[in-house]
């Protein structure tokens, strides 16, 4: 029944869609092409990279990714925990679990940019948040156009991506496991910290993955919430892209992106050797 | 019993450069009831699997009534098959898991519906139809696939370890019913099984497997009490194995101890193993027997006592009804044609 | 008890502001889009013109065509190609072969939407296919098959290998065996599989974004490139519309899978 041809034609899609265009960003990264039109080569591109203008970009980049996975991680993990041990409590008595997971996931499926047009109402200068704060007698909050927001825009977007790998984890756990702890003589807090949380970092990292990566490049957010004028990697790589001329330096750009991105995910992958479910992600 | 009805000759069968099945030549009759016996690995389930045509044989040939199978798909075999963990079908019912095969066949809708029932019947699960798998117990699943098996009319039915997920007293029920089925059916059963009890109840034919070789092919009564060698002895049933040298005819020694026994033909002063039955050893009070010991365990087995006597190292193995008290001296008695000799292996 | 009270108190108050940080900003959405003035902060009366001016925006109705139409395309596409692509790697014995084609499989997942985006922006550009409505499609059944593959290829792996025996043995012909025993078996992860890419579909900007043009925008593309020109209460209608169907959506997937914990395209995703 498993005949191999049947993975043929998934296997050429793949080559050709995924495979080639990646050859063509490494082709592109290492030449340059003169006037008369000949290519040759050249690691200009990435030369250009080290210019302390770009340099600092990345270092923002970073920063306001690294944010939001904090952010992620501290508001999303207590929710995961808490809508966890209800369903876990529920499927032992044999009953549904509660839903509320579906209701953390829903925002996410209603189109990205509807989602963040949503606080693009609420944040402008004259939006509901500072009508409500001159209704309350409050100085008005400039949060539009800041680091803030796009970090807000950011953690907004992809909580339901932390949320869902911790989850998914947690859920998992064996109630014997806990008991266990708790019968060797474990008070609910040591509980946590010995057992839970240590069982429950395969889905923090793959939340950690999830949510890092994306942070890094969704120009869009930093484009709405800053009006272009932040400037984060995506952002950088989107606009050499859309410029016939810069799209070397953008494809140099966006190798030194993915080598980013496996880096840090190789190195979660230390930092969490146990987990497998990695190799998905 | 009838012609030969499926005959292996030299097959050989490799996976990945391990050999699995090493020259085998054997024959099924027709009516027989034949058990493929031996430990995991042994090669006896890709035996089956070459009947059933899920495996080509990678050298010799199989054949089928006399025609080669070398090339025929495993839906165009007049066998079938109950599989180790039943595969029966989830998603259907226990009436469409039965009818599955004769739908294939296009038989009629009438046609069908009665031999749906009759095989329920056979297999005491009358009223069932409609029954979802998951709903049926482990015993009530193995008759179900017993019965979409049969219900098809083979001319051999295979069977791969089927009471194997079922627990003790099911699996005893279940062997006799097994074998009233094949007499009531008159197909012939190959039966793939590890455990030698099975194998002694239910079969005609019993062919012993080690390392994708043919240890021994005979009786069960055959197998049991005259095995060919120390392998097939240890396998078949409890044994006690002990190296000795065979001085000369009718006559063995061992632990410097001379037993009287009725194999001939071995060369004087050969090293030889004896097998000796734990029931067929008679512990006495010290003295009496030949060889002496001291009781090491007890162990009541609802019937006989199992004991272990140290005899100077060598810990036999003894059923008997009589008991005798952890520690106490005691000798142990053997008739001569309870002692088995066979050749170093 | 009392402690036990006192922590579920707690607990409730934590998912209470959770869920308002999740839902306050579409509330006020469906709130204004009521609203008779074009503002988001002043309420001038109830209306419905944000709605009558939305269903009469002929870019926004085909932005949102092209969206559907996409997006149904590309998930059964992908769900025809990853489907057999599952089962033909199951066929590969070789584990580093199979390593291999796992790891291209997993590279639309793990690699950057954006380095997925710019790189078959270069590809079409190179090859001289115009950007456009095909470009699109492509676009989205390439990021599409690995989550029907990542979906399908466990109920694959469940697949009792006996099964598809029984049948053969049963004296069904592999097509038929297939399509009797193996299918409805893995049904559950094609549909969950397809469903996935769906919505992953419908809410793609960013490869969108690069693999479009002459004017084929999707909604995402669309709304991106208009709300930067100033906030307009259409779109607060549109959020509503859109929000309703996917709850509604979401029901229905939840209805469907709720016995069966693992087979909704959530726990797939995560």
């Amino acid at each position: 029944m498993f005949k191999k041809t049947l993975s043929y034609p998934h296997l050429v899609w793949m080559v050709l869609f995924v495979i080639a265009p990646m050859f063509l960003i490494f082709l592109y990264a290492f030449t340059v092409t003169d006037d008369g039109g000949t290519l040759s080569f050249t690691l200009e591109n990435f030369a250009k990279f080290f210019e302390p203008m770009y340099i600092k970009i990345l270092f923002n980049s970073v920063w306001i990714a690294f944010l939001s996975v904090v952010f992620c991680i501290i508001l999303g993990y207590p929710a995961a925990k808490i809508i966890a041990d209800r369903d876990r409590r529920r499927i032992a008595m044999g009953k549904k679990a509660t839903g509320l997971l579906m209701l953390f996931v829903m925002p996410m499926w209603m189109n990205v940019m509807l989602r963040l047009y949503a606080w693009l109402t609420i944040l402008q200068p004259d939006g509901v948040l500072n009508s409500f704060l001159s209704l309350l007698g409050l100085p008005k909050l400039d949060i539009m156009y800041t680091q803030t927001a796009v970090v807000l825009g950011t953690v907004y977007d992809f909580i339901p991506f932390m949320i869902m790998p911790i989850y998914s984890v947690l859920i998992k756990i064996d109630d014997s496991v806990i008991e266990a702890a708790q019968d060797l003589g474990a008070n609910k807090t040591r509980v946590f910290w010995k057992v839970i949380l240590p069982l429950s970092m395969p889905g923090v990292v793959s939340g950690i993955t999830m949510v890092f990566l994306p942070a890094l490049t969704s120009f869009y957010i930093s484009d709405f919430f800053s009006g272009g004028q932040f400037m984060l990697i995506g952002n950088l790589i989107e606009k050499n892209f859309k410029n016939p001329v810069g799209r070397n330096f953008g494809s140099a750009l966006s190798i030194i992106l993915m080598i980013f991105a496996f880096l840090s995910m190789h190195v979660m992958k230390i930092f969490n050797k146990s987990n497998r479910q990695m190799d998905m992600y | 019993m009838g012609k030969h009805l499926i005959e292996f000759k030299n097959v050989c069968k490799t996976f990945d450069d391990t050999e699995v099945l090493k020259n085998i030549n054997l024959h099924i009759d027709e009516n027989e009831f034949l058990t493929l016996l031996g430990p995991s690995g042994c090669g006896k389930s890709t035996l089956l699997r070459i009947i059933a045509g899920f495996e080509e044989p990678t050298s010799g040939s199989v054949c089928f009534e006399g025609a080669d199978l070398c090339g025929v798909p495993a839906y165009e075999r007049k066998v079938n098959t109950v599989f180790q963990r039943y595969a029966l079908f989830p998603h259907l019912d226990v009436y469409d898991n039965i009818a599955f095969g004769l739908h294939i066949k296009k038989l009629g809708s009438k046609e069908i519906d009665s031999k749906v029932r009759r095989v329920l019947e056979l297999v005491n699960l009358k009223g069932f139809e409609r029954r979802t798998i998951g709903s049926l117990s482990g015993g009530q699943q193995q008759r179900i696939a017993i019965a979409r098996a049969i219900v098809n009319e083979p001319k051999v039915l295979l069977l791969d370890e089927p009471l194997a997920a079922l627990d003790l007293k099911l699996r005893q029920g279940m062997q006799l019913e097994l074998k009233n089925m094949q007499r009531e059916l008159g197909i012939t059963f190959v039966y793939v099984t590890h455990d030698q009890e099975e194998a002694l109840t239910m079969s005609d034919t019993i062919v012993v497997m080690k390392e994708g070789t043919i240890q021994q092919i005979g009786k069960p009564t055959d197998i049991y009490n005259e095995p060919k060698n120390a392998y097939v002895a240890d396998f078949i049933g409890e044994s006690n194995i002990i190296s000795g040298i065979m001085k000369h005819d009718c006559l063995v020694n061992i632990m410097d101890t001379d037993l009287e026994c009725v194999d001939t033909g071995f060369a004087p002063d050969e090293s030889v193993d004896v097998v000796i039955r734990p029931e067929d050893i008679y512990i006495l009070d010290p003295d009496k027997g030949k060889i002496t010991g001291v009781v090491e365990s007890v162990t009541f087995k609802g019937v006989h006592y199992e004991m272990v006597i140290d005899s100077n190292g060598f810990k036999w193995l003894v059923h008997d009804t009589a008991k005798y008290e952890v520690g106490s001296d005691v000798s142990l008695l053997v008739k001569p044609f309870d002692i088995h000799i066979m050749k170093k292996s | 008890m009392k402690k036990h009270f006192f922590k579920s108190f707690i607990e409730n108050i934590y998912l209470f502001l959770m869920f308002l940080f999740l839902y306050f900003p579409i509330v006020i959405l469906m709130i204004f889009s009521f609203n008779s003035i074009k503002s988001t902060s002043n309420w001038g009366g109830f209306s419905t013109r944000w709605y009558v001016q939305m269903f009469s925006d002929d870019a926004l109705l085909g932005a949102f065509g092209t969206t559907i139409t996409i997006a149904i395309i590309a998930a059964l596409a992908s769900c025809v190609i990853g489907t057999a692509a599952a089962i033909g790697i199951q066929g590969f014995r070789s584990k580093r072969l199979k390593g291999l084609i796992n790891a291209v499989t997993n590279l639309p997942m793990v690699s950057s939407e954006l380095v997925m985006g710019v790189s078959m922006m270069m590809l079409f550009l190179t090859v001289k296919i115009p950007l456009g409505y095909f470009t699109l499609l492509l676009a989205h059944i390439t990021f599409c098959v690995p989550y029907v593959i990542v979906s399908v290829l466990p109920k694959l792996v469940q697949l009792d290998a006996g099964l598809y025996e029984a049948a053969l043995d049963l004296g069904a012909k592999p097509f038929y065996a297939f399509r009797k025993v193996v299918l409805p078996e893995i049904k559950p992860g094609i549909i969950s599989g397809m469903l996935i890419a769906f919505t992953l579909s419908i809410d793609d900007f960013v490869i969108s974004f690069f693999t479009t043009g002459n004017g084929v925008n999707n909604l995402s593309i669309y709304i991106y490139s208009s709300v930067r020109r100033g906030v307009n209460p259409m779109y607060n209608a549109l959020s509503t519309v859109m929000f309703i169907l996917v709850a509604i959506l979401l029901f229905i997937i939840n209805k469907r899978s709720s016995s069966k914990t693992g087979d909704s395209p959530i726990g797939v995703l995560g």
